[in-house]
């Protein structure tokens, strides 16, 4: 049996018990039924409610991550170029890696204010440091071999960096990618469950505590769900599609 | 072409320096298959990557056509041992295509063009699509040494490429790559620990003592047999 069809098949019992379980509980308002929520999970995109609440989260999510990348390869390079860099962005990462990124959150609050910029500040600091570590620890990793190949055809720097380190880093590269990108999105439904909105407009997480505050139990699951989907959809379907095209078909993977 | 007189190099921590050879001195002429023979830890290595210019000597002078050598170019092409010298993320052509491309002897269509003529010198038609990681280690050194060929160097350096193949597979690269110096004519410096790889390959044979590498003799290649070549080496 193919793994898309078992899997299927779990899925599938998965739903049937929540039916069943909600149906003998028969409490609503603690644990909708499965056809209730997945009913208001369609209405609530029919609304354009969860829509627009996604756009939010998703656009905010971009903008953290980019500015975390930007951030961690001006780290890296720095840290590659010099001593001092390098002990720098060792030191950093030793200390604020283990740090949770939405511990930050109430600072970032009185540093920038009720906003978008507060959550861009927490998304940076999810991204950077496993991004950073990772891509650091990858071109220190590339194999002498491969340097000197690289020295031996007259590579300008740029041209050594960018045609031999980073595709020599980059199963290390993908791994700080993923679990960065892991980071951002927990935290940010994470901050915008705490607070998230401004300017009249809030994502994801605002939406699942809003509809909680309003009772409407089944379109908290479909807040969920949603989640749990763009979750997999990034996870499986855009990381796993660039890792068989880069570092399986290389060969390459760690 | 090739001169390299009174050479010592070195390796190391400040206060731990490896003295790989003392002052060694040959010269290599066009066309020559120029084998350095050395038991391990005789520098061998070092040596040749001092001649690509990846380290300076302490002592003396390396000069290709007069000019010192001073930093790796790619008018002296390396061929490793390790297999992974080819870059995993490019296919056997685009290897070669890189190689040619990045050094600037080449513009595309030419470079592809070149590429796919040495692939088919080192018998490699079939698996010019493929990446490295699908070959085996033979073809993956032919691969390395086709690269090498498409640049048309002045000198191929080569660090015992064969030494990590299986015994039969290395009687077969070394068969092939004497067929294709007799094509082309090229200029080999060949690093080998293996007497019979060294009788085998080379026109004349230079034998490098151990800790720290110095010259015990230089041969030309009708001078050279396995028990002379054994008596320099282990003797005292």
């Amino acid at each position: 049996m193919p793994s898309a069809l078992r899997k299927a098949i779990v899925l599938l019992a998965l739903a049937a018990i929540w039916e069943i379980y909600a149906r003998w509980l028969n409490n609503p308002l603690l644990f909708p039924t499965f056809v209730d929520t997945v009913r208001a999970f369609f209405a609530a995109i029919v609304s354009g409610e969860l829509p627009k609440a996604a756009t939010y989260t998703i656009q905010l999510l971009l903008k953290g991550y980019v500015a975390g990348l930007a951030i961690a390869a001006l780290l890296t390079a720095f840290a590659s170029a010099t001593q001092i860099g390098a002990d720098l962005l060792e030191t950093l990462t030793a200390m604020f890696n283990p740090l949770p990124s939405i511990a930050l959150l109430p600072l970032a609050l009185i540093w920038f204010g009720l906003g978008d910029g507060s959550i861009i500040f927490v998304l940076i600091h999810a991204v950077l440091w496993a991004v950073a570590l990772n891509t650091y620890s990858g071109f220190r990793a590339v194999s002498p071999t491969l340097r000197m190949v690289g020295q031996n055809y007259g590579l300008s720097k740029i041209g050594y960096v960018t045609r031999i380190l980073i595709p020599g880093a980059f199963p290390s590269i993908l791994t700080g990618l993923k679990v960065g990108w892991a980071f951002a999105w927990r935290t940010l439904i994470a901050a915008e469950l705490v607070f998230g909105v401004s300017s009249g407009s809030g994502g994801l997480g605002w939406y699942i505590f809003e509809q909680k505050n309003q009772l409407l139990i089944p379109n908290v699951f479909a807040g969920l769900l949603t989640v749990i989907l763009f979750g997999l959809i990034v996870e499986n379907l855009i990381f796993r599609t660039i890792e068989n095209r880069t570092v399986r078909r290389w060969g390459m993977q760690v | 072409m090739l001169v390299v007189r009174g050479v010592t190099l070195q390796y190391g921590a400040k206060n731990h320096l490896v003295t790989a050879t003392y002052r060694v001195t040959f010269n290599v002429q066009e066309s020559d298959r120029y084998v350095v023979l050395g038991p391990s830890g005789c520098g061998k290595s070092t040596l040749l990557k001092a001649v690509g210019g990846y380290i300076r000597p302490v002592e003396g002078e390396i000069s290709l056509d007069g000019a010192p050598i001073k930093a790796p170019a790619p008018d002296r092409v390396f061929v490793f041992q390790e297999f992974d010298q080819l870059l995993p993320w490019k296919t056997v052509k685009e290897n070669i295509v890189f190689a040619l491309t990045a050094s600037g002897k080449a513009k595309r269509p030419e470079a592809e063009e070149r590429a796919m003529h040495n692939i088919q010198k080192v018998k490699l038609t079939e698996f010019a699509a493929s990446y490295p990681h699908t070959l085996s280690g033979g073809m993956k050194q032919r691969a390395a040494i086709a690269r090498a060929l498409a640049m048309e160097p002045r000198m191929l350096l080569m660090d015992e490429p064969f030494a990590a193949l299986d015994a039969l597979t290395r009687v077969q690269m070394q068969e092939e790559l004497l067929q294709l110096c007799e094509e082309t004519k090229f200029t080999v410096l060949f690093v080998t620990h293996s007497i019979s790889e060294a009788i085998r390959i080379g026109t004349r044979v230079l034998v490098l003592s151990a800790h720290p590498g110095q010259v015990r003799a230089e041969l030309n290649a009708g001078d050279c047999d396995e028990a002379r070549l054994q008596e320099l080496l282990f003797s005292a």
